[in-house]
């Protein structure tokens, strides 16, 4: 892909970042609104498409790298499971956190209430873990699929047409 | 606190771990990723045995996720199962050890036979995530989650079944397996919601102990019964068999019939479990027995005349998947009798599950030795291999006794088996018995040409430089041979400590319910 206008290019550079913003706000909040780690981690890795589309392969293929993203999945997926774990002195994925006080571990008040980010225990931490997941792994598949489009390219990806320039 | 309680809880968790920690371990080389991949497949395979050994020794285990204790099913102030729980009878244990040790076996066969492949790692992390989605399938004792644990299988199996990349027919083959999968298990998740919108309940044990037949049950069944035929490759739905199971890297494969026998066991599970005396006509098991039956007899015909090994192996297990089918069915016809039960019923069952792990060890075996033969001669085409005999003995050795177990070749495991079944079936109609033999000499027809074209004969000038397989490689196959010889000189006791608890959890509707759901709800 070849990068889009200028004009384009600014105002993604702008929203992008709302766009990750917005996203990580919807994973940490996955426990008080709707949406969660998933939901959240797929609108921040739409922060690799968006930038994809903009500035054009190259450019993003210049600073992402592939094992960055794949360190974050990892990431994710290991604490997860090692949450799993923790609460082997109960069941497994027990919630040890909720309702302890400290970390996620506010009590929630019984009756209407403007929502408690501190709560929830060990299901925020999953949602961030899921989040972070997600977001390696969504823009993984971003790079590949472009990636992919590249194999019946020239390698320089100069001929395609379509782009406004 | 007596850490086994957690036991169920380990069999999932354990490989998920190794899944998940996988591309950590692959940071760290060849030697830390194929030592990780060991440690995992041991640990499981000892944590299902394990709990095997407890549930045979304490009944039923029940374990709740999540919750305060392992043995609360129910939170206080509620009245309904909502909680997600796996649920183990002797039959779930059964499955998870012959799962777990074609784990074990494709494991250690696979770490020197996908040396030419790149992104191991990733390897690693789909094998144990479908070793955790074939394991979860036997041990859920709820329908939603046995759904999510088919997806997981399935969606791992893709990945594995198209890991030859450069293999037009290896992503062919994955993209079949892909749309097959994907409409068996929309069904299964119509089924599911249809229970849910009659019951409020996914739990297998709730739902079975309100089970009223009615329009909305029999269309779940169907749905249950076609899908999950379809996933195990019954006749006619098997068409996906022989491509997957010939493409994928043959460590996988041995697994994948692991997989398939967790689809029959979810299709046993639901005939018996949940549905049981409820089930009515015999209109069920004889559709059952007539696709056991059509299995058994198609799958062979298909297998006699193919040219390619891995292929003929496949269109075997479509056969083989048939002697099961059956016999189960018999089993299924007279649960709700128990004069046939005592008669003929049980020994068809005794005859089933004793099937499923003979099957599942010899198959797994003769795919591996297949693998063997691609790694070492670098061809599957029976029309060009020859004289392997020579020069690879061990190979050779094992082939010959996965062949002669296929075959039901007297005194080998498979014989045993299909001699209870051969027994049970000619009590309901003589020629499900008569099938049932035909078949049995076409594979011995089919494993004779097999031996006698690649195996046998002169040495070929192309072959002259073959070399047996590695050590590690050797050590998957004869994992197997082992578990195979040990079947053969022991079915008395295998019959009485593995296959008659796992039978008679099966056939013991009421005490699936009570396990979970106590005393009343």
């Amino acid at each position: 892909m070849n990068p889009l206008s200028v004009v384009v290019r600014t105002i993604c550079d702008v929203f992008a970042w709302f766009m990750g913003i917005y996203g990580i706000y919807i994973i940490i909040h996955g426990h008080l609104t709707p949406g969660g780690g998933f939901q959240g981690g797929a609108v921040v890795a739409t922060m690799a498409a968006f930038l994809l589309v903009s500035h054009g392969g190259k450019k993003l293929l210049s600073f992402a790298k592939p094992g960055f993203y794949s360190g974050i999945e990892t990431a994710g997926l290991l604490i997860f499971i090692t949450t799993g774990f923790l609460g082997l002195s109960a069941t497994f994925f027990y919630n040890f956190l909720a309702g302890r006080g400290g970390l996620f571990g506010a009590v929630v008040p019984i009756g209407p209430n403007s929502g408690i980010l501190n709560s929830a225990g060990t299901i925020s931490v999953m949602n961030m873990a899921v989040g972070l997941e997600v977001i390696g792994g969504l823009s993984l598949i971003l790079i590949y699929m472009f990636k992919g489009i590249r194999l019946f390219d020239d390698q320089t990806g100069g001929s395609e047409t379509g782009h406004d320039r | 606190m007596n850490w086994q309680i957690h036991l169920p809880a380990l069999v999932l968790a354990v490989p998920l771990l190794g899944a998940f920690a996988s591309p950590v371990a692959g940071l760290g080389g060849r030697a830390t990723r194929n030592a990780w991949m060991i440690f995992i497949s041991v640990l499981t395979t000892a944590v299902c045995i394990m709990l095997w050994q407890k549930v045979i020794a304490g009944g039923t285990a029940v374990y709740v996720m999540g919750a305060e204790a392992w043995n609360i099913t129910l939170p206080s102030g509620l009245s309904w199962p909502v909680r997600i729980i796996l649920e183990v009878d002797a039959f779930s244990a059964f499955m998870a050890v012959v799962g777990s040790i074609a784990a074990l076996a494709g494991a250690f066969f696979s770490l020197r036979f996908m040396d030419r492949f790149t992104g191991l790692e990733k390897f690693s992390a789909l094998y144990f995530l479908l070793v955790t989605g074939m394991l979860g399938m036997q041990l859920t004792g709820d329908l939603f989650n046995f759904f999510v644990f088919l997806e997981i299988a399935s969606v791992a199996s893709f990945g594995l079944i198209a890991f030859w990349r450069d293999r037009p027919e290896a992503v062919e083959a994955s993209f079949k397996y892909m749309v097959i999968s994907t409409i068996s298990a929309m069904f299964i998740l119509i089924a599911v919601g249809f229970f849910y919108g009659r019951y409020n309940a996914v739990n297998i044990a709730a739902v079975a102990r309100m089970l009223q037949m009615g329009y909305a049950e029999k269309i779940a069944l169907v749905f249950l019964v076609v899908s999950l035929a379809m996933k195990c490759g019954a006749v006619p739905m098997h068409m996906w068999t022989p491509d997957a199971y010939a493409e994928a890297p043959a460590g996988v494969t041995c697994l994948l019939v692991a997989v398939s026998q967790a689809s029959l066991y979810g299709l046993f599970r639901v005939c018996f479990s949940l549905y049981g005396a409820s089930l009515g006509s015999t209109v069920v098991p004889w559709t059952i027995i007539v696709m056991g039956v059509l299995s058994m007899f198609i799958g062979v015909t298909m297998a006699v005349i193919q040219k390619e090994i891995k292929r003929l192996m496949a269109y075997h297990s479509v056969s083989q998947i048939g002697y099961i089918l059956m016999a189960l069915g018999v089993g299924l016809l007279a649960l709700r009798d128990p004069q046939a039960m005592a008669d003929y019923g049980f020994t068809a069952m005794k005859g089933g599950i004793f099937h499923i792990i003979n099957y599942t060890m010899y198959k797994g075996l003769l795919f591996l030795t297949a693998g063997a033969v691609f790694y070492s001669a670098g061809s599957r085409n029976l029309n060009e291999l020859g004289g392997l005999a020579r020069v690879m003995p061990q190979t050779t050795f094992m082939f010959v006794i996965a062949a002669a177990a296929i075959a039901g070749l007297p005194p080998f495991n498979g014989f045993v088996s299909k001699l209870l079944i051969y027994q049970s079936t000619f009590a309901v109609y003589p020629l499900l018995a008569v099938a049932a033999l035909v078949t049995s000499v076409l594979t011995l027809a089919s494993f004779v040409k097999v031996f006698q074209t690649a195996f046998l004969g002169p040495a070929k000038k192309t072959y002259e430089n073959v070399t047996e397989v590695p050590a590690s490689m050797l050590l998957g196959m004869s994992l197997l041979t082992i578990v195979i010889i040990a079947l053969t000189l022991f079915p008395g006791w295998t019959l009485s400590h593995l296959v008659e608890p796992a039978a008679k959890a099966l056939v013991d509707q009421a005490g699936y319910i009570s396990a979970v759901m106590g005393g009343g709800l």
